[in-house]
């Protein structure tokens, strides 16, 4: 599903959880984005990428046992609505917990983890997945 | 501007829905296609614009260009007219239509058909999650494990927790779907499904097990429409479009105000009852874009006829074809069946189904308006359509 040049691109994203601040509000975005939806042509060449903490608390979350091929071999997964402390909300795994303890307003935080595989030939791409706190 | 020409659908048609293994994404395309013309009982000379709806035919069936391929095998290539594919994920089908509406009422056009169609079961398994993945956003959402399914039981875990509601309830969408569809034969499921059964299917995202989800369909569904004055000419009868609105929103859940209130759907429905002149309360019967039971009961929310958290009295009250607000008469996404890019189309061939009077034993009572509900993924899009009057 991945080609190598998309994957690459988004690595400073997904490897550091790097996020647009817009200049004019000072509103937080992630994923990144060049416009702000409250700013508009007031944020153009002002969103500035910053360095996010990675700690947050679950908003809602799920198992997933229906899983597209490149996580068959992770299945059943835990993936989750997770609200950054510095604002945006991202969708991400949450992994190494005991399923029973992750609960909505749960704290957790970013941790590095392979992500997907695509079949044995492709490659494998990295990203964030979270931890209970 | 004043826009002065009513739309009308004279002609309604549809495949049945379901795995239809022997045949081909053309030939039910052409079939509906074919079953509306027939039924408004005009030639495919009159047909000024043909707008084809699909959504997934890209991936899933490696073919574009649905537009000319439709024109092409109805038999209409000669006729030179326009033919184009309307993508808008899983609302393709009311976005279609809402082009035709757009075009008659501008004068522009005088009649127009609409085929929408969607070929799924050519791909088996887990395969499918791939290509419906690629109706979230692909970069945020699906590369991390998100699959439609997922996100909605995001949204039911949350919608549970902060209401209290039981699973049960969101599962009455799904019950109800079955006993509708039961007694509609171009349904893709037409067995009752007790609540016992369905709260014991597999799981497939939780909260949600299988039975809160719509299945993959096969099916086409077509309209013709026209302008007031071209079904004067042509003494047809025809359901009258009373009003077609349409609104956005952020593409990822993780984006929106609310995880279980879809801005775009409360919009579009305020906006269509405005422009229609009638209120909740003359709405006969309502299709709703259950393609998973959560988003059934959000939907009675955010269409307006519940407030946020209370769709369960509404359930309560009854939504059977006999109750006071029938949902789904068609049998719903759940049990008519989900082929996405023609689901929208299909709602409206039961509503032209119900208002003319014909739907048999799933007949609503006195029906003068509908409802229509049709959404994009976890709703990026919705379209709210209001048809009915004469």
């Amino acid at each position: 599903m991945g080609k190598l040049s998309a994957v690459w691109r988004e690595t400073n994203h997904r490897y550091r959880l790097i996020a647009h601040e817009c200049g004019n509000c000072k509103k937080m975005y992630f994923p990144p984005r060049d416009v702000c939806p409250i700013c508009h042509r007031e944020s153009i060449g002002k969103m500035k990428e910053k360095e996010l903490s990675g700690l947050g608390t679950v908003e809602s979350f799920t198992i997933v046992h229906d899983a597209p091929p490149a996580f068959a071999r992770q299945r059943p997964y835990v993936l989750a609505l997770i609200r950054l402390d510095e604002g945006p909300v991202l969708t991400a795994q949450i992994v190494d917990s005991v399923a029973s303890e992750i609960d909505i307003g749960k704290r957790v935080r970013s941790v590095f983890r392979k992500v997907r595989e695509d079949g044995k030939g492709g490659i494998i791409q990295y990203g964030y997945k979270f931890v209970l706190e | 501007m004043q826009l002065s020409e009513n739309v009308f659908i004279i002609g309604a048609g549809e495949t049945k829905f379901g795995e239809l293994w022997e045949r081909s994404l053309r030939e039910i395309a052409v079939e509906a296609g074919l079953k509306a013309i027939e039924n408004a009982g005009i030639y495919s000379k009159d047909v000024q614009v043909l707008y084809g709806s699909n959504s997934l035919g890209g991936t899933i069936n490696a073919q574009n260009d649905i537009g000319s391929l439709i024109a092409d095998f109805s038999g209409i290539a000669s006729n030179h007219i326009p033919a184009i594919r309307i993508e808008a994920s899983t609302a393709s089908g009311a976005a279609a239509v809402r082009e035709a509406y757009l075009g008659i009422k501008s004068g522009e056009i005088d009649c127009a058909i609409v085929g929408a169609v969607e070929k799924m079961t050519d791909l088996y398994g887990n395969e499918m999650l791939d290509h419906l993945g690629t109706l979230l956003d692909r970069e945020w959402e699906a590369f991390f494990g998100a699959t439609p399914a997922a996100l909605a039981a995001l949204s039911a875990r949350k919608y549970m927790h902060d209401f209290n509601v039981p699973k049960e309830k969101l599962m009455s969408i799904s019950v109800n779907d079955h006993l509708n569809a039961t007694m509609n034969p171009d349904a893709q499921y037409r067995n009752k499904l007790t609540m016992e059964t369905a709260m014991g299917s597999t799981m497939v995202a939780d909260p949600l097990n299988i039975m809160d989800c719509s299945p993959m369909s096969d099916g086409a569904a077509a309209l013709v429409m026209c302008s007031e004055s071209f079904m004067k000419k042509n003494k047809k009868e025809g359901i009258k479009i009373m009003s077609s609105a349409v609104s956005q929103d952020f593409l990822a859940l993780h984006s929106r105000n609310s995880y279980y209130t879809m801005d775009s759907t409360v919009l579009a429905a305020k906006s269509a009852l405005e422009k229609s002149g009638i209120k909740h309360k003359d709405v006969s019967f309502v299709e709703l874009h259950n393609s998973f039971s959560i988003y059934g009961l959000t939907a009675i929310e955010d269409l307006g006829f519940a407030e946020k958290g209370k769709g369960k009295q509404v359930i309560d009250e009854g939504i059977g074809v006999n109750d006071s607000l029938p949902i789904n008469p068609s049998g719903g996404l759940k049990a008519k069946g989900n082929p996405i890019g023609a689901v929208g189309v299909g709602q409206f061939v039961e509503a032209v189904t119900q208002l003319r009077g014909k739907a048999g034993q799933r007949q609503v009572k006195d029906a003068k308006f509908g409802m229509l509900h049709n959404i994009a993924g976890t709703g990026s899009t919705s379209y709210v359509h209001i048809v009915g009057g004469e």
